[in-house]
């Protein structure tokens, strides 16, 4: 009966209902994005009313927030909060920096593809998207999570080691444990 | 026989009724703060969905045998003050294993949750935790005095250490102990403020600067269980306050009203106030609280 896989489905439709109105946002404030992130919060767009709010640590976050360009020296530090984080976890690329570099394309040190190196569900684009397009773009993770295809965690473990030699290709001191969560 | 599963069930009764009433307290006072705070909000059973989500995580690693009972302790600590605290004066639901001497082991039980967690930050070796630790035992230091000060004054005026006796000195006197004992209501108040650990006094988590503290490196199910277990307790806390100095309460209805009444205070003061240090909220509760579980203990002891 508990692995029936119908009585599974409905499981899985109630968890992700949970999922969906309840996103707790690590912000990772890499880039100048950051500076939108205030004013979805307070008063004038208010996030809290869809579920969206703060998560102190990566421990308890379930959206890992890409606010903007990328340094190759922070990529390590992205790179061990996303694996620190509990599955299901979901990444939200931040303006146009994270898609294809934006303003900083032809930049030495900034990463260029966010989807290279961490598992990518919703790209929000603009430099800067205003506070309505973050809110559009959390609608649409909201979206993608209720349908179940919001599934980043899965691919990330699946594709571990493309993931890993483009990282390492990035960084060529790794010292960190190869296994990390 | 009979009526030990009849116990059993009636705690069981006695836990759901407090995770469900705590849980939308916590969303209400979400709610709150959004609306003075001039936003929508979420719904008031917002912490219901979050429960739910982190419960529904896939993973949720620990560094440890104490970190993975740390959780545990605070349940156990809530659902033990749970069952000394009776939750209405006459009723055959909620049963309740209250003694003599109860006030006092309350006492001890209410820090044996923040011990135990304690304990289990200490093994994450995450350096926020163990600020956060310091921290919240220096807190407890201070809201401890004028709290074990307002019960020791109830204590001398009253000549018992049982809730369930003070209780029914309140129903045969007519007067609420709040009226009765003034002084103890105020430092006991007082005290609440901090036990609650919101604003200004929420040192412990601070999220701006800790990172939550001590429950900083617990996600997914073990922060199910600190949420839910914070939840009782809140319950457990309102229920006590409500027994001790408002005279009980007769039916749900009632219960409800006055509690959250008395959760009104926390919410609306942590609304108007920023936080403070560790040294300055320690300064606070040891200046006017203690002073009126002082002028309580006076009382006590020269107007019985």
């Amino acid at each position: 009966m508990i692995n029936d896989k119908n009585s599974q489905k409905i499981v899985d439709i109630i968890q992700n209902w949970a999922r969906q109105h309840s996103i707790w946002v690590l912000a990772y404030g890499t880039g100048c994005g950051a500076i939108e992130l205030p004013p979805t919060m307070t008063s004038r767009y208010d996030a809290e009313r869809l579920g969206v709010r703060g998560a102190a640590t990566p421990r308890q976050a379930d959206v890992l927030l890409i606010t903007g360009y990328l340094t190759t020296k922070t990529l390590k530090r992205v790179i061990r909060v996303y694996e620190q984080m509990q599955d299901p976890k979901y990444v939200v690329g931040f303006g146009s920096c994270t898609i294809n570099g934006g303003m900083y394309y032809d930049s030495y040190n900034t990463i260029k593809v966010l989807d290279k190196y961490l598992p990518v569900d919703v790209y929000i684009n603009g430099c800067m998207p205003r506070p309505e397009a973050v809110l559009s773009g959390f609608a649409k993770l909201q979206e993608r999570i209720a349908e179940g295809r919001a599934e980043g965690a899965k691919k990330y473990k699946e594709n571990l080691e493309w993931y890993r030699a483009n990282q390492k290709k990035i960084i060529p001191n790794w010292v960190m444990p190869d296994y990390n969560w | 026989m009979e009526s030990v599963l009849y116990n059993i069930l009636g705690a069981v009764a006695t836990f759901l009724l407090a995770f469900v009433v705590g849980m939308i307290y916590g969303g209400l006072n979400r709610k709150i703060t959004a609306r003075v705070q001039n936003r929508k909000g979420p719904p008031f059973y917002q912490n219901f969905i979050d429960a739910m989500k982190l419960a529904s995580k896939r993973s949720a690693i620990h560094h440890g045998i104490m970190q993975h009972f740390g959780p545990a302790f605070i349940m156990v600590s809530s659902v033990m003050s749970l069952m000394v605290v009776p939750v209405l004066t006459h009723n055959q639901w909620f049963p309740n294993l209250n003694f003599h001497g109860d006030l006092i082991f309350l006492l001890y039980i209410m820090v044996f949750g923040p011990l135990g967690m304690a304990l289990g930050a200490g093994q994450t070796g995450n350096p926020n935790s163990a600020i956060g630790v310091t921290r919240g035992l220096s807190l407890m230091t201070g809201f401890e005095i004028p709290w074990v000060m307002a019960l020791v004054a109830l204590m001398i005026q009253y000549h018992t250490t049982s809730i369930v006796d003070l209780m029914n000195v309140q129903i045969q006197s007519g007067t609420w102990l709040m009226f009765s004992s003034p002084f103890a209501f105020i430092a006991a108040v007082m005290a609440m403020l901090g036990m609650f650990r919101y604003s200004p006094f929420d040192i412990v988590g601070a999220p701006a600067e800790l990172a939550s503290g001590p429950i900083s490196e617990n996600g997914g199910k073990y922060l199910f269980v600190m949420m839910s277990a914070g939840s009782v307790f809140a319950f457990v806390k309102l229920t006590l306050y409500v027994d001790l100095f408002m005279g009980g309460a007769d039916n749900l209805v009632i219960l409800l009203v006055k509690t959250f009444v008395l959760y009104l205070i926390p919410v609306l003061y942590s609304l108007t106030t920023v936080r403070y240090r560790t040294e300055h909220a320690i300064r606070w509760f040891w200046g006017w609280p203690s002073f009126f579980g002082l002028l309580a203990i006076l009382q006590a002891v020269f107007f019985k």
